[in-house]
């Protein structure tokens, strides 16, 4: 018996120490990116990482998810006869939930896993340390830059999704399923409010900081993971728990904002 | 502890540091005078390089003072800490380059980083420590082409870029031949003779690094046995000392009776 509380003590201790571990290091991140010196290039830089070279796989996918949404819609809404409501049913869709979190969970496949897999390196082979040892702040240089750039990459990505994603459904509704173009587009007109698409920007703003939050502290704690985080091991055990940790998270607080946001 | 009229530049002051349930460091007393080059020997998980990052500020101690320029860096702000920071040099053991960068972005970093120098006046100062290195033309290179020797000496390069006043060496030889570590040892002579920084090795290159030491410390049985010059180091009582200088330079310092007494046994 007296194990069973010492293990729930154990890991709610555990629990804890992360909990605030995490909330320190999103705070010192933010701290930096708010301080001077301000440097342009890392930003870039990390910009083209995290954005533009996840331009193509969310191309493909947000084609590929408003095609698929246009045929299921349209099938569905065929039994009530409202067929003409398929631009609103795939652009709302696309907007509000399936453009900001498919785009989130495509970066953290990407970006996320690089990040966490790149810092936890750095970690493991001391070159953080080195950093540290060259007053040089690894906050500053290496992480406040990929905080910004996931801000500002990953609203860009979703409209980019939900653009592409909107073309699919046209395509399969319009150009295959014969729906009529202009009522497409009405119906869409119509259905679509600021409050939706403020609601995409907002998630994907969240989003852009959850996924930098999550993988990088995962990286950058990797000696402090209780599974242990050496070797080439601990940082595939650690890519993948923070791959999983900011998937789970991103679905978690999409229920929230919608909840908070409806 | 020998004295010396020298100022201690780093004073390690009753350091006690345990992982988990190891004590590594036991009230651990050490003392760097500056310009002066300190050697700390002893066996391999012992914690030297324990030592070192205590001094680096990279390990707080559980208890016991780590002063530096008279700050004592284990309590300090991170602020104060850097700032102290920007006097050290650091060769890694195992030399910790940026992998993905250059030769020449990995010299040029600090720079790029801690001085409003021009690109121009950064690429001159890279290339003359490149050169004093004997790397010229290795600059475009990343570390994984280069061979150990090279990334050690590349390492060096770095942790001198910006005149440091202290600089660190953990293990500057370990996976080198003879020449290569011959030849690190060399460009250790000539950068400190020209730069005119302390030194802090720790090393078991025992006893060529007696050379280049004006002070051997041995850590053993997690206490440091002693702070001495070479020679008093090799002729000293203490049991450790005697036994690590017998181990690793074989019994020369035996004296004449003892020989004689040998030699009659057999």
């Amino acid at each position: 018996m007296q194990k069973i509380f010492d293990k729930i003590g154990d890991e709610t201790l555990n629990f804890l120490e992360v909990a605030g571990r995490m909330g320190i290091f999103l705070l010192a991140c933010c701290g930096r990116i708010i301080a001077p010196p301000y440097k342009l290039q890392p930003v870039i830089k990390q910009v083209h990482f995290i954005g533009s070279r996840s331009v193509f796989v969310i191309l493909f996918t947000g084609a590929f998810t408003g095609m698929v949404l246009g045929l299921q819609g349209y099938y569905t809404l065929r039994k009530f006869g409202s067929e003409g409501l398929l631009g609103s049913a795939v652009a709302l869709s696309l907007l509000r939930e399936l453009g900001p979190v498919l785009t989130a969970l495509m970066v953290i496949g990407r970006a996320g896993s690089a990040i966490t897999a790149e810092i936890g390196i750095m970690r493991n082979s001391e070159q953080i340390d080195a950093l540290e040892c060259m007053a040089i702040d690894p906050y500053k240089y290496l992480l406040a830059p990929k905080f910004v750039a996931g801000v500002i990459a990953m609203p860009m990505l979703t409209f980019i999704f939900n653009v592409v994603g909107i073309f699919g459904g046209y395509l399969v509704g319009v150009g295959l399923l014969k729906v009529n173009s202009g009522v497409f587009f009405q119906s869409m007109y119509d259905a679509v409010n600021w409050v939706d698409i403020n609601m995409g920007i907002v998630k994907s703003l969240v989003f852009g900081l959850l996924v930098i939050w999550i993988c990088a502290a995962k990286g950058y704690f990797l000696h402090l993971e209780r599974s242990g985080g050496f070797g080439a091991e601990g940082v595939s055990r650690t890519t993948t728990s923070a791959v999983v940790m900011a998937s789970v998270s991103i679905l978690i607080w999409d229920y929230l904002i919608s909840a908070i946001m409806m | 502890m020998t004295t010396t009229d020298k100022q201690p530049i780093i004073e390690l002051r009753k350091i006690t540091k345990t992982f988990g349930t190891q004590r590594v460091l036991d009230k651990v007393n050490l003392r760097v005078y500056e310009g002066t080059t300190l050697v700390i020997v002893g066996a391999s998980g012992q914690g030297k390089s324990v030592i070192l990052k205590h001094m680096l500020g990279l390990v707080r101690p559980e208890r016991g003072n780590v002063l530096v320029f008279g700050t004592d860096i284990a309590t300090c702000s991170r602020r104060k800490l850097k700032e102290i920071r920007k006097n050290f040099g650091v060769l890694f053991q195992n030399v910790a380059l940026f992998d993905s960068m250059t030769i020449f972005d990995n010299v040029a970093l600090p720079l790029r980083e801690r001085t409003d120098f021009s690109a121009r006046e950064i690429r001159e100062r890279v290339e003359a420590k490149l050169e004093l290195m004997d790397l010229q033309g290795a600059g475009a290179k990343y570390p994984a082409q280069i061979s150990g020797g090279m990334q050690k000496r590349v390492g060096l390069a770095r942790a001198l870029v910006l005149d440091p006043k202290i600089v660190f060496f953990d293990e500057p030889t370990t996976g080198l031949d003879v020449h290569k570590s011959n030849e690190i040892y060399r460009l250790f002579y000539k950068t400190q003779a020209q730069l005119g920084y302390t030194a802090v090795i720790v090393s078991h290159d025992v006893p060529k690094i007696f050379k280049l030491s004006d002070y051997v410390a041995l850590l053993a049985n997690k206490e440091i046995q002693g702070c001495l010059t070479p020679e008093e180091f090799q002729l000293s009582d203490n049991d450790h000392i005697r036994s690590f200088v017998e181990t690793t330079m074989g019994p020369i310092y035996t004296s004449e009776r003892e020989e004689t007494s040998f030699y009659e046994k057999v």
